[in-house]
């Protein structure tokens, strides 16, 4: 077992180095630049906190989807091959459903302030919750 | 050809660029003494946007130049600088809002392909436009005048555009297909998106028109009062008009304003009546929303080229890698299309 900090503790220290003493001593290019290092730091250390998990519930739901056992890969090779055949389609419940959560769980690290993603979001809080959740 | 990009490569080593621009200018503009403030704006390994001042009598003039550096030739979907300026001019006289050409270079300018023009003073920066003060009365009627501007574009027609290819939907669909199979990697809601399209009658084109081919807040240049230039006219082609529509509202141009498709200044119905008002053909809003739908998906085939760029040691960018990462954005627009939950 490896000591902390850990990555994700790392990799925040950096971005909150890039942010605080960096930046700020930029112009132009290489501050447009930063702020791209910044986001892509905080992309890694969502990544770390979430991969794991998102893929171990991706393949749960291909294998069941599938009926069968194998790599994300080589599930998701599979599932490209039946939708290209026409062999699972928009009418299958079950795919549109692994396809929304697989996606919320790929915008949730990719790009967690992406409008449509919010708004996505909220409706995921609006099913779980029911009406009456005005918060 | 090839004997001719081996000429020309040589010379360009042989010849720094700023010297070639320095000879250039005092042969296109004679009189004038001094060029200054030479800088890079933007553009990648294929092609480069540089701006630098004349002294134009007792003035500071500002000058673009779009070259593509001798030995890189232009991919088979883009219209080459030649034709892009060829494309500015007859813009212009169309009542499209562009600058003026000054100079399409010669071989003996030895500089490469491309051309000189006017610099055009405005914002293009899309959140600024979409966001800042100085725009709030324009805004609301962007939309709108976008729709007349697309309406002239597809109306044009003139010598020097036979180069440029023509592209409908069942062709542009499949080769959007060859471009996300070679990337390798499996994405199930691209896939699904691809049926999806290919089942779509709506999508066959009724008309072929001129093009722009990359119509967006972001290749715009705006002031307080309007639209003053159409840019970048590198993806221009003939093919549905609605495919100019249509990638106008994709979501990843709307920056965050996702309830005003049009680019995030407006409503479809607002675009529709400005295309119309200018002459445009009527408008089934059903066809731009699937021109949309495969604009989107197009959206996220490029991001993924933007990976096979980085690792070719292309363009070794953060920017580049993390756009990378965006391809997930155009997979939840698919699903918000395709597959909307309730």
């Amino acid at each position: 077992m490896q000591d902390r900090p850990n990555p994700v503790e790392l990799v925040k220290a950096v971005a909150n180095f890039l942010q605080a003493t960096v930046l700020p001593q930029s112009t132009g290019r290489q501050a447009f630049e930063i702020r791209i290092a910044i986001n892509a730091l905080e992309l890694v250390a969502r990544q770390l906190v979430h991969a794991d998990e998102d893929h171990c519930a991706e393949r749960e739901r291909l294998e069941e989807l599938l009926g069968r056992t194998g790599s994300l890969t080589d599930l998701n090779q599979e599932l490209c091959a039946r939708i290209a055949q026409g062999a699972v389609d928009l009418t299958d419940e079950r795919l549109i459903r692994h396809l929304w959560a697989t996606t919320m769980e790929k915008l949730a690290v990719d790009q967690p302030s992406y409008a449509a993603f919010r708004e996505e979001q909220l409706r995921n809080r609006g099913a779980n919750h029911g009406l009456q959740s005005s918060t | 050809m090839p004997e001719q990009i081996a000429q020309t490569a040589s010379v360009a080593i042989r010849e720094p660029f700023e010297s070639a621009v320095n000879r250039l200018v005092s042969r296109r503009f004679p009189g004038v003494g001094q060029v200054g403030n030479l800088a890079r704006l933007s553009g990648g390994a294929s092609q480069e946007t540089w701006s630098f001042d004349i002294l134009d009598g007792n003035d500071w003039r500002r000058v673009i130049l779009r070259r593509a550096p001798t030995g890189y030739s232009a991919t088979f979907a883009s219209a080459g600088l030649p034709t892009e300026a060829r494309l500015i001019e007859l813009a212009g006289k169309s009542g499209v809002p562009s600058p003026r050409v000054l100079h399409v270079l010669r071989p003996e300018d030895e500089l490469g392909d491309g051309f000189l023009m006017d610099y055009v003073n405005g914002e293009t920066i899309p959140r600024k436009i979409l966001r800042d003060a100085l725009y709030a009365e324009i805004r609301p009627r962007l939309a709108f005048e976008l729709g007349k501007i697309l309406a002239r574009i597809h109306a044009m027609a003139g010598a020097g555009l036979q180069t440029l290819r023509e592209i409908t939907a069942p062709a542009a669909i499949q080769e959007l297909h060859l471009a996300y199979r070679a990337d390798g990697c499996p994405r199930p809601v691209f896939e699904l998106a691809f049926r999806w399209l290919q089942g779509q009658a709506l999508l066959r084109s009724e008309a072929v028109t001129l093009v722009h081919g990359d119509f967006r807040n972001g290749n715009l240049i705006v002031g307080p009062e309007g639209v003053r230039a159409v840019l970048d006219w590198e993806l221009a082609h003939f093919g549905d008009p609605m495919e100019d529509l249509g990638w106008l509202c994709v979501n990843s141009w709307r920056f965050g304003n996702i309830d005003k498709p049009v680019g995030g200044f407006g409503q479809l119905s607002e675009l529709i009546a400005g295309y119309e008002s200018a002459g445009g053909r009527t408008v089934d809003p059903r066809r731009v929303i699937l021109w949309q739908t495969l604009g989107t998906l197009r959206w996220g085939v490029i991001c993924l080229g933007m990976l096979a760029r980085y690792e070719s040691g292309k363009d070794r960018s953060i920017e580049r890698a993390m756009i990378a990462r965006r391809a997930s954005e155009a997979e939840i627009d698919l699903l918000r299309i395709i597959a909307p939950r309730a």
